[in-house]
Order: C-alpha cells, then sequence, then structure tokens
C-alpha cells in the first residue's frame, strides 16, 4: 500500500505448459502491466485444487487468477476441463461466504499470448481495486469477546 | 481415592448427542460407577452455582457438545474450561459447527425475520422480537445474546479432544471414557477417530467403477438408491471421500449417502471445497467443448 492507496494482491495459478510461458512472454515481449500478481507455476490448471484459491484468499490475497491452456491444448488432455469443471461451483461457493465471485477468474491463455496475459492481469488488478480489500481476517476473525465480527448486518435487536 | 468428576454440557444443539450417552444402554452403568457426574443439565438438576462452587481443575473432564451460539453458551463453556482440567468438543457442532454453523451463510437479521415473522408457524402480529433487556412490572427481564455466528466450540475456549459424529456413535463415546479413565489419550488436539476417509471402510467401495463418471446428478429424496452400489458412481452426492472413518458406516449401511458429519480427514483442510475439487470432474458434460 503506497501513499495510502489500496493496491490489490493477486495470486495467480499459471499453467507451466501455456499459461506461465504466456506470462513469460509478455516479460519478453516487453509489455507494461501492473505489478500486482504474484505467479505460482503448477503443472496444469487441472492441478488448481479450490482449496488452493480459498487458501491464497483466506491468507492475505485479495484476487485469484487462474490460467491454462486453451480447451483442446492441454498437455494432458483434459486437465483443463477439470479447472473448467470446477471453476462454477468455486464461484457459487464463495458468494454464498459473502465473497464477490469477481475477485476470482479464469482464463485460457496461451504461450503465444502474452499480450492477453498482461491485458487479463490489468483487468483483474483493476476488477478487485474497484472492490477494494478482501479483509477475509476481518470478515471472520472472533472479535475479543468471542463474539464474531463479520461484515454481515447485524440485527438490530 | 474420590472419583473422577465429569460434566456434560450443551449448547446449540438438538439434543441428539444426549441421546448418544443414552445410548450407552447398560455401559453407562459402568461409566456411572467409575465417576462422578456434577453437571449434566438434560438429565440432572445442577445450577450454574454448583459448577461455580468447584475449585478450578476439579473437573477431570467436560464433554460439551452443540455450537456456541449464545453469550449464555460463551459464559458457561468459558466457566466449564476454568473448572476442567480437560475439555472434550462432543459431537460435529461442537467439533465443527455443524448444522447450527449453516445458518452462518445468511445473516443474523435474516435469522431473526424468518423465525419470528416469516415461517408459516409464526403468529406475531405485533412484530415481538426477543431482546436482551425487557421490562415488565418495573422488574428488568434479562436474555442471553444472540451471537453473529454459531462457532464451533475451539473458536471459543481451547479444547483438549474432539469426539466426532452426528451424534458420535456409542462405541466411540465408551472407548474414549475408556481411554481418558486409564489415561491412554493420543497428542492434545487430536480427533478421536481413525485418519483414513470413509471409503476405505465402506462396504460398497468394492462396487466402484475404476473411472467413476457421473451421468446424472441424483438426490435421495426423489429416488431411492441401489442397495449395493457405491453412491458417488451413481450420481448421489456422498462425502465418503473426505470424510472421516470411524462412524460404524451408519448411514451407508441404512442406504443414504455420506454427509461428512466425521469431518474432513487430516489432508483435506477444507471438507467442502475438498470435496468439490474432487467432485465437479466427475460430472460428464457434453456441452463444454
Amino acid at each position: 500500500m503506497q501513499n495510502g492507496e489500496f493496491e490489490p494482491k493477486l495470486v495467480g495459478f499459471l499453467c507451466r505448459w501455456c499459461s506461465y510461458t504466456g506470462a513469460d512472454f509478455a516479460g519478453i515481449s516487453r509489455l507494461q502491466y501492473p505489478p500486482n500478481l504474484v505467479p505460482i507455476r503448477v503443472m496444469c490448471s487441472g492441478r488448481v485444487d479450490p482449496t488452493f484459491v480459498v487458501k491464497a484468499l483466506a491468507e492475505g490475497a485479495d484476487g485469484v487468477l487462474i490460467a491454462g491452456c486453451h480447451p483442446g491444448d492441454c498437455h494432458y488432455q483434459e486437465g483443463n476441463f477439470r479447472a473448467f469443471r470446477r471453476y462454477p461451483l468455486l464461484l457459487k461457493m464463495l458468494e454464498q461466504f459473502g465473497i464477490e465471485p469477481e475477485r476470482v477468474r479464469l482464463e485460457w491463455i496461451s504461450a503465444a499470448e502474452g499480450e492477453k496475459f498482461a491485458r487479463v492481469v490489468s483487468e483483474l488488478t483493476e476488477t478487485v481495486r474497484a472492490l477494494g480489500p478482501l479483509d477475509w481476517k476481518g470478515r471472520t476473525a472472533p472479535r475479543e469477546d468471542g463474539v464474531q465480527q463479520g461484515k454481515r448486518e447485524v440485527a438490530n435487536v | 481415592m474420590s472419583k473422577p468428576k465429569v460434566a456434560f454440557y450443551w449448547c446449540a444443539s438438538c439434543g441428539g448427542c444426549e441421546e448418544a450417552v443414552v445410548d450407552l444402554a447398560e455401559d453407562i452403568l459402568g461409566v456411572v460407577e467409575a465417576v462422578d457426574i456434577v453437571l449434566w443439565p438434560v438429565a440432572l438438576d445442577f445450577k450454574l452455582s454448583d459448577v461455580e462452587a468447584l475449585e478450578d481443575g476439579e473437573i477431570a473432564v467436560s464433554f460439551i457438545n452443540g455450537a456456541v451460539r449464545l453469550t449464555e453458551h460463551e459464559e458457561w463453556v468459558k466457566l466449564l474450561r476454568r473448572k476442567s482440567q480437560m475439555v472434550v468438543a462432543f459431537g460435529s457442532c461442537a467439533h465443527l459447527g455443524g448444522i447450527p454453523g449453516l445458518a452462518n451463510a445468511v445473516s443474523r437479521k435474516l435469522i431473526f425475520e424468518n423465525k419470528y415473522f416469516r415461517s408459516p408457524t409464526a403468529d406475531n402480529p405485533q412484530r415481538v422480537l426477543p431482546r436482551t433487556v425487557s421490562e415488565v412490572d418495573g422488574h428488568e427481564l434479562e436474555l442471553p445474546e444472540f451471537l453473529h455466528d454459531a462457532l464451533p466450540l475451539d473458536e471459543v475456549i481451547e479444547v483438549d479432544y474432539y469426539l466426532p459424529g452426528c451424534a458420535p456413535p456409542p462405541e466411540n463415546i465408551l472407548g474414549a471414557v475408556q481411554a481418558i479413565l486409564a489415561g491412554e489419550l493420543p497428542p492434545k488436539g487430536s480427533v478421536l477417530a481413525p485418519d483414513k476417509a470413509l471409503c476405505e471402510s465402506c462396504p460398497r467401495n468394492e462396487s466402484k467403477p475404476d473411472v467413476v463418471r457421473i451421468e446424472k446428478l441424483r438426490r435421495v429424496a426423489f429416488e431411492t438408491p441401489d442397495p449395493e452400489k457405491c453412491f458417488l458412481a451413481e450420481g448421489y452426492v456422498c462425502m465418503g471421500p473426505v470424510t472421516r472413518s470411524g462412524c460404524g458406516e451408519r448411514c451407508i449401511h441404512a442406504n443414504m449417502p455420506c454427509r461428512g458429519c466425521f469431518g474432513p480427514t487430516p489432508e483435506a483442510a477444507d471438507q467442502g471445497t475438498k470435496f468439490l475439487s474432487g467432485s465437479a470432474p466427475l460430472f460428464a458434460a457434453d456441452d463444454e467443448e
């Protein structure tokens, strides 16, 4: 956080074959994009357990990007389809938790799409910046007296 | 030597855990012989003052069931923690939040509105809501406050052991009590159930195909599952893959898929997301390409 302004912290799970290489390509091409995303290289977007996403959010990330090969291009034939099937359920679950689903994005980025990578990271950074800090701990941490302090509406009784 | 003192307490619970203690049947006589029960609100008449009169740490073990939902629960469990050498979170609600924990998905305001105004059995034209303090004929009456969320026991006090299940099976309760009396306990903080997933001890595990492919999602409310086949392979949501075993597969034997009451296996940090992760790719979808 600089000058008191909110800088989103993003975690990116990037598939080793396409999207991570795509991110490299964005760098090689000297494309400008926000430095907010911490990339984590995974073997396949199918390896990204929704638990990872929830863990990232619970431990301080404001948003998460999951990026893999385009459908049909998966190095492991169908790993990205697995990610694709989990994604809508994960969003639904986050929504039930009171977390804006826009914070988590799934994208197909090939090794040649450095430009797309830069664009997606820019867009996600701006989306999350507009939403503000996630503040998972503040939303879920028990207060000192043991009464849980949530952002949820409190009954006026 | 005087007998070790034991306390039972219930917070936001349905009474099923108390039922499970009674389900020890004649074995309960052996327990009662070995211990001195100093608190058991559902069965015996002890008051708050009786517990307050005890020395700190005088109770050998407190079994507490139910989620913490009211300030009253909070006060009681903090008192019991002070008076007890050991606290066991008894049952799913005390262990992880259980059914009362589902209420955390909605706001406190909505819970009150549904409960006191909208439910079919509510007849409340004056829109009366419970207050923490009300005045009646010059007297002040107090009610405990409804907390923002239903909390598992270990978010309020330190818990030594967890006895999972909804409700914990009588055999497990007896095993835990005997282990405590004999002083043969696993490391503090342990869940008193095996670490393996339910599938490993499931009698239907044999019928599971090599590749599970869910063609159609089914619900037990509308269809009767095949009594022999793996629920998940048939399309019924069964939490077996991510849930601890040790329950005796009671639901499975009653032809009901696992609801996950024993909580996550140690490998699954979060039971729900882990199940989501494992089950979502099993759905056969033809329109994805």
